[in-house]
């Protein structure tokens, strides 16, 4: 079976973004780029499939402008077989997400799409499930654990409560979340061979989608500040001060 | 204007979160109306209708919602959509999981993780773990909406809204439920705790988790913990608290051998009081602490439990 890995360019996790003097956004000018940790989670689980011998072909998609042609070069060193970037360099919701990965379903006809549950930039947290809506697929969101068992895969998901499982019918969607697995680093060999899988480009506007903007962004403004506060020298101290100055214990 | 609230429960309970997504619903302003989907759940109905500012509670009692699968809540939800111009969760993993079926379903985006209302169809929510916070216009007829709870304070429950029991049932087919393994614990759940007493990376194993429940039973907290402290296995998941775990705002919370990278910030720092333990005076969980102290945890805790 086919497993279709969809992933975006994000900010890399460690960097701490700014936004810009003017609130119209935040400032990626310069910044460290990295495959979204939770896409690089759905690449690993995908690539272990075929290396179990279940999945025949792992194909890596992100849509956005050349750059991102960077994380599926990437995605193609961790494991993935070949890589489609649906090209556009227009920032677009999730919902116009979820409709072009749609037309690649239909192209592809995967029998599971595995994608991370949220992107650390936007945190959005939807496309996958949209996807789901979009092709009837049912969805294993937040997925600690995927089981593909004949024409049903199990996934345990990380819930408020603990852990639920779910059996779906398959194609499925399945959603990562961080305890699924633990990534590998592309070696250089395999950073090598990436160059030479292929890479297909395709314009986002030949899809014939209405990719007409459905939210607008007004502003975007730095947090609210902490003020650090004291060091207390001791717990006598600190039980006295959250007692009588915070008066948050009695 | 109308809006359509999906109540979180587990067939008995209602959750307490909900309270504070009918309290954002109010502030975006209509005539309210409370969903409450699931199996055998009549208590959870009537909690609902007593719920202050909401009219109409829309009941679904099947065996088809038991799990609240988001394949068979979106269908449902979908269904009633045409009556609403607005429809909201909250942002926990139930309204996570099947709300954004529902805004596919409409044709329309869905805004995730609101903070505050500045008009029906302007919000504002946390982009980049909370680094920055952007206020988003929906251009879409509908506006699906998920609420996170820490930006508004619940409704009283007082009220008595009348109680409409549907009967139309909306089975996709293509789930089903397998197994449920939750964590039992007299605690109060972290998203409703006003005290939280989280431990990281710090504690070095699960067993030392231990040192805090004393302190958690004398301030009648909930125990979190770092997704440090989850990954090495430490303590389940559902005691994550960060960008990607639980988001909370307690009056008081502990972070204990938690260093603060900044997605663990992102879930705890509106608490109103924060207190950090960390042996390393430079850990940057001290620039958001309203009271820190450096020194050895193993020390410091018994020494606090011994003296609250």
């Amino acid at each position: 079976m086919k497993v279709l890995v969809p992933i975006k360019r994000v900010i890399d996790y460690n960097v701490k973004v700014r936004v810009k003097p003017d609130n119209s956004n935040v400032d990626l000018a310069n910044t460290k780029m990295a495959i979204n940790p939770f896409c690089e989670i759905a690449i690993e689980e995908a690539v272990r499939l075929k290396e179990a011998g279940i999945a025949t072909e792992v194909i890596a998609v992100s849509i956005g402008d050349k750059s991102c042609q960077e994380q599926l070069r990437t995605a193609l060193a961790l494991g993935a077989d070949r890589a489609i970037q649906i090209e556009t360099s227009e920032s677009l919701d999730s919902l116009n997400i979820a409709k072009l990965l749609h037309k690649i379903v239909e192209e592809v006809q995967p029998q599971l799409v595995i994608l991370g549950k949220q992107a650390i930039d936007s945190d959005n947290n939807q496309t996958g499930q949209m996807l789901g809506a979009l092709t009837g697929m049912p969805q294993g969101t937040f997925a600690s654990m995927v089981k593909v068992e004949g024409d049903k895969v199990n996934v345990t998901r990380e819930v408020d409560g603990g852990l639920q499982t779910v059996a779906l019918s398959l194609p499925a969607i399945v959603t990562t979340d961080l305890r699924l697995n633990e990534p590998r680093y592309a070696s250089l060999p395999n950073i090598m061979k990436a160059k030479r899988k292929p890479l297909d480009v395709k314009p986002a506007a030949d899809f014939g989608i209405d990719l007409a903007p459905r939210t607008k962004l007004l502003k975007v403004t730095p947090p609210a500040t902490r003020q650090a506060g004291i060091i207390v020298e001791s717990i006598d101290e600190l039980v006295e001060k959250l007692k009588n100055e915070a008066k948050v214990i009695s | 204007m109308s809006i359509l609230v999906f109540a979180e429960h587990d067939n008995s309970a209602l959750k307490a979160e909900t309270l504070k997504t009918v309290a954002a619903a109010q502030a975006i302003g209509g005539d309210i109306t409370l969903l409450v989907a699931g199996h055998n759940c009549q208590s959870v109905a009537d909690a609902a209708a007593k719920v202050n500012g909401v009219s109409k509670v829309l009941v679904a009692d099947n065996a088809a919602y038991e799990h609240q699968l988001a394949e068979n809540v979106s269908l449902l939800v979908t269904e009633l959509a045409s009556d609403y111009e607005h429809i909201l969760a909250t942002a926990l993993t139930t309204g996570k999981n099947f709300m954004p079926r529902v805004a596919a379903l409409l044709d329309v985006t869905q805004i995730s993780d609101i903070i505050a209302v500045e008009s029906a169809d302007t919000f504002v929510r946390p982009i980049y773990a909370g680094n920055a916070i952007a206020t988003v216009q929906s251009l879409d007829s509908k506006k699906v909406i998920t609420v996170r709870t820490t930006g508004f304070d619940a409704v009283t429950t007082d009220g008595s809204a009348e109680v409409i029991v549907l009967d139309s049932v909306t089975d996709a087919g293509t789930s089903s439920h397998v197994s449920d393994e939750l964590t039992v614990s007299e605690r109060p759940e972290l998203g409703a705790a006003s005290v939280i007493i989280s431990g990281g990376r710090g504690m070095q194993n699960g067993d030392n988790f231990k040192l805090l429940d004393g302190i958690a039973d004398k301030l009648g907290a909930a125990i979190g913990a770092s997704r440090a402290a989850v990954d090495a296995g430490f303590v389940p998941n559902d005691m994550q608290v960060g960008q990607t775990g639980k988001i909370v705002a307690p009056d008081l919370y502990i972070a204990v051998g938690i260093s603060g990278a900044i997605q663990h910030l992102a879930g705890m720092k509106d608490s109103k009081v924060i207190v950090a333990i960390n042996k390393d005076p430079e850990a940057p969980i001290f620039q958001v602490a309203d009271y820190g102290i450096v020194a050895d945890l193993f020390d410091a805790l018994p020494e606090l439990e011994s003296k609250l």
